[in-house]
């Protein structure tokens, strides 16, 4: 009997429909939305430092990493999701330098895909909040026409850059902080208040979160964590120092949807076992709640996030899940 | 706890179904082809025992080796002929073994020696027992555990139920479906003699729902004096396995490391279980069983009754053979069967299936990085985390895989791997972990093993 030559392979011989790239590409998609809404909202300036962060982690990724990685998207994530936490007017050359510390040391570092401990947005991020403070919370006013850039954009690398003073807003969190005037809750949850470019839109960004939710390509524990935690614990300190934000301010202001739904839900970063989600989120919700209280910034989400980040590791090892047959569901 | 959100098991997976090829194909029966290829050992335990020559005729349902030991069964001729050779043959689970090939006589009526048919009523638990482990009985969902040890739980166990196994969860498989389609009073003849042999009062069929008529012709066909249900399953993988199918069933989980009869149950699949209704119908012993050809690569799939021994390449052949883009051929389901490179592999008491892939099932897929998604955790029906495992099973660190993270309750089926996004081969590279594992406790001094979790970890899903 002839015998033609067959594929060997070990079982299961067939395979489900998702891939890395497309889970990463399908969260690149649902993140569109949002930038769409920082334009609206940023004009110009927003697709000017979007497309900056973006192409620095790519390029960054071409020509530091090992190349074969770059299709897979997840540069592309974290450049996007990079642009979108900074400010409208940065200068270029910052949030460039900003893209490239975020691949190079938030996940290059570390070896790659998979193996970062820290989100490489967050940590691009923070490395630029210490590098550029001030650029970092220059915010925008949201007056004037759509088509301006609402800073210097395009201010040449280590000159200052060229302030004008009437564009120099603040963001809900910062005035309630230290000018203690509140945001009406609708501006906060259309976004049309001062901020990053990707954070203002809470709406947006929980529909696209939803999204990705329903596709289980991110966890809804973890937002969903974060949110009881902080709505919780800041209506309590609401009830007994009236003075402090409530639930709802402390839910649609500042980072804390973007971060929520799309930084803390990075896979790579986050607890993978179920329990350990919600430790995870917890955690996250009460460090944003101290800080954003009782710390020196108007804003902790970052923080938080990163803070986690490091003890996931930790969570994973201690929420181990339970074995079928064990503990007290195994009959006797 | 009674689960409230239908008869399911937690966790698990959804492959494509692809049963609509064979699903309501009639069973037919394969003429006998010119040369039948029979291992000794086509059951989980101890190889039976040659009885025959070369040169030797058998008779269709000759004794042509001897079970040897209690975890052994005994090996039939399915057809009569002339024992051509008795050496290496290639043997569906890749290996060669030692296997006894038979010339089929051409002009023979093929018809058995005249036998005495056991009557069934008044028959001890140990006759029963001893005339099922005669006729050769394994499990037919695929792990070929040779059916008589299950029927012989230890008297310190009370078993309250039997379960009969007609979940067929592996996607293309029709074998069972057919089976309680067209004899379901066979099948509950068999739970009758089983009922009697394990003293049991209850049994109950799982049947998951994508098998309506099963279910239908099951219920029509219960005998009035006979406590047996009929359960509709959630269309899910792996609802076949014992552990899911109890969990399902009764609510309890069988302790990690124990069998079914711990938590008072015996699995038998429905395939098993009809051919023990055989046995005690016409005195044959199991010489030949239903196999579903099925898959895009096969010209006409089909539901057959094939003479255990018959080759690959004969069953396809009457078929109609392979399309030319056939591109990969596995014995049993897609999720946990083999792939053959060699036309001359025989079926065996334990194949369940022949699918023919191609191309766009098999193509070769990249793989990527874990980015530790969590999508194994929420697959895996015992609970593991093949994430971890993975990891430490790339740094060859298979103890820490035993010890912390419970490597031995994995079953292989494969669901870690099915949606893993990166398509990192974790089933694979679990079973290699175990025999790694295996061999470094045989070259151990001290050999601690227990002879249960033996059948524990050989479960299989059907």
């Amino acid at each position: 009997m002839e015998t033609p030559r067959f594929e060997l392979t070990a079982s299961p011989h067939i395979k489900g429909p998702d891939s890395t790239p497309r889970i990463m590409w399908t969260v690149v998609g649902s993140l569109v939305p949002v930038i769409l809404a920082s334009v609206w909202y940023f004009g110009p300036s927003a697709v000017l430092v979007i497309a900056t962060t973006t192409a620095s982690c790519v390029l960054t990724e071409r020509f530091l990493g090992h190349g074969r990685t770059l299709r897979d998207g997840s540069a592309t994530i974290t450049g996007i999701l990079l642009g979108l936490t900074l400010p409208a007017g940065l200068p270029l050359w910052m949030a460039f330098i900003g893209g490239v510390f975020a691949i190079g040391l938030g996940k290059l570092i570390f070896g790659g895909l998979g193996q970062n401990v820290f989100n490489p947005a967050l940590l691009g991020r923070a490395f630029m909040q210490a590098a550029f403070p001030q650029a970092l919370t220059t915010w925008p006013d949201l007056g004037g026409p759509w088509w301006a850039l609402r800073g210097d954009n395009l201010a040449l690398p280590f000159m200052t850059p060229h302030v004008v003073s009437s564009m120099t807003g603040a963001t809900p969190l910062g005035l309630m902080k230290f000018e203690s005037t509140h945001t009406a809750l609708a501006k906060l949850i259309f976004g049309s208040t001062g901020g990053s470019l990707g954070e203002t839109a809470s709406l947006v960004i929980l529909v696209c979160g939803g999204y990705l939710a329903l596709k289980k390509y991110l966890d809804w524990r973890i937002p969903v964590s974060i949110f009881i935690t902080v709505a919780a614990l800041s209506q309590i300190i609401h009830i007994f120092m009236p003075g402090e934000p409530d639930a709802l301010f402390m839910l649609f202001s500042g980072g804390l949807m973007l971060g929520a739904v799309f930084m803390a839900t990075d896979m790579v970063t986050s607890p993978t076992t179920t329990k350990g989600a919600w430790i995870y989120g917890a955690g996250i919700g009460a460090l944003v709640v101290v800080i954003r209280l009782w710390g020196g910034l108007p804003e902790g989400v970052m923080y938080a996030i990163l803070l986690m980040n490091s003890l996931v590791p930790f969570i994973n090892r201690a929420t181990q899940p339970r074995l079928f047959g064990t503990g007290k569901e195994a009959a006797a | 706890m009674l689960n409230l959100f239908g008869h399911t098991f937690r966790h698990g997976v959804h492959p494509p179904e692809s049963k609509g090829l064979t699903e309501h194909v009639p069973i037919r029966r394969m003429p006998f082809p010119k040369r039948i290829a029979l291992p000794l050992r086509q059951h989980a335990g101890k190889p039976a025992k040659c009885l025959v020559r070369k040169g030797d005729r058998v008779e269709r349902g000759d004794k042509i080796a001897e079970a040897d030991g209690y975890v052994s069964v005994p090996i039939h001729a399915s057809a009569a002929g002339t024992v051509a050779e008795i050496g290496w043959w290639p043997h569906p689970d890749g290996s060669m073994v030692e296997t006894v090939v038979i010339d089929v006589e051409h002009y023979s009526p093929q018809i058995p020696r005249p036998r005495m048919v056991p009557d069934w009523h008044g028959l001890t638990p140990d006759q029963v027992r001893a005339a099922v482990q005669e006729g050769g009985v394994v499990g037919l969902g695929g792990a070929a555990f040779p059916t008589h040890v299950k029927l012989a739980p230890p008297e310190e166990l009370p078993i309250e139920w039997l379960l009969v196994n007609g979940a067929e969860c592996e996607p293309y498989l029709t074998t069972d479906h057919r089976t309680m389609v067209e004899y379901p009073e066979r099948v509950h003849f068999g739970i009758r003699i089983m009922m009697q042999c394990l003293g049991v009062k209850r049994a109950v069929i799982g049947v998951e729902m994508n098998k309506p008529d099963a279910i239908e012709a099951l219920q029509r066909t219960i005998p009035a004096d006979l406590d047996v249900t009929v359960r509709g399953l959630t269309v899910k993988y792996p609802q076949g396995a014992e552990k899911m199918l109890i969990n399902v069933v009764t609510g309890r989980e069988v302790p990690s490391g124990k069998l079914p009869m711990h938590v008072g149950t015996v699995v038998q699949n429905v395939g098993s279980i009809a051919t023990i209704a055989e046995i005690f119908e016409t005195g044959l012993p199991l010489i030949e069983r239903v196999v579903t050809v099925t898959g895009p690569g096969v010209r006409r799939p089909s539901n057959l009754i094939v003479p255990v021994g018959a080759m690959l390449g004969d069953v396809l052949d009457f078929c109609g053979g392979i399309t030319d883009d056939a591109e990969e051929i596995v014995f049993g389901g897609p999720m946990m069967g083999s792939s053959q490179p060699d036309m001359r592999t025989p079926i065996t008491k334990g194949t369940t299936g022949v699918v023919v892939l191609t191309a766009s099932e098999v193509k070769p897929k990249k793989t990527y990085p874990c980015i530790k998604c969590g999508h194994c955790l929420d697959a895996c029906p015992v609970f593991l985390n093949p994430s971890q495992l993975g990891l430490l099973a790339q740094a060859g660190r298979y103890d820490e895989m035993q010890t912390r993270y419970h490597l031995q309750d994995c079953m292989l089926c494969g669901s870690c791997s099915y949606v893993c996004p990166s398509n990192i081969p974790l089933s694979q590279m679990f079973a290699l972990s175990k025999s790694a594992l295996r061999k470094q406790a045989a070259a151990a001094p001290p050999p601690p093993p227990k002879t249960e979790d033996e059948g524990a970890e050989g479960a299989k899903v059907a």
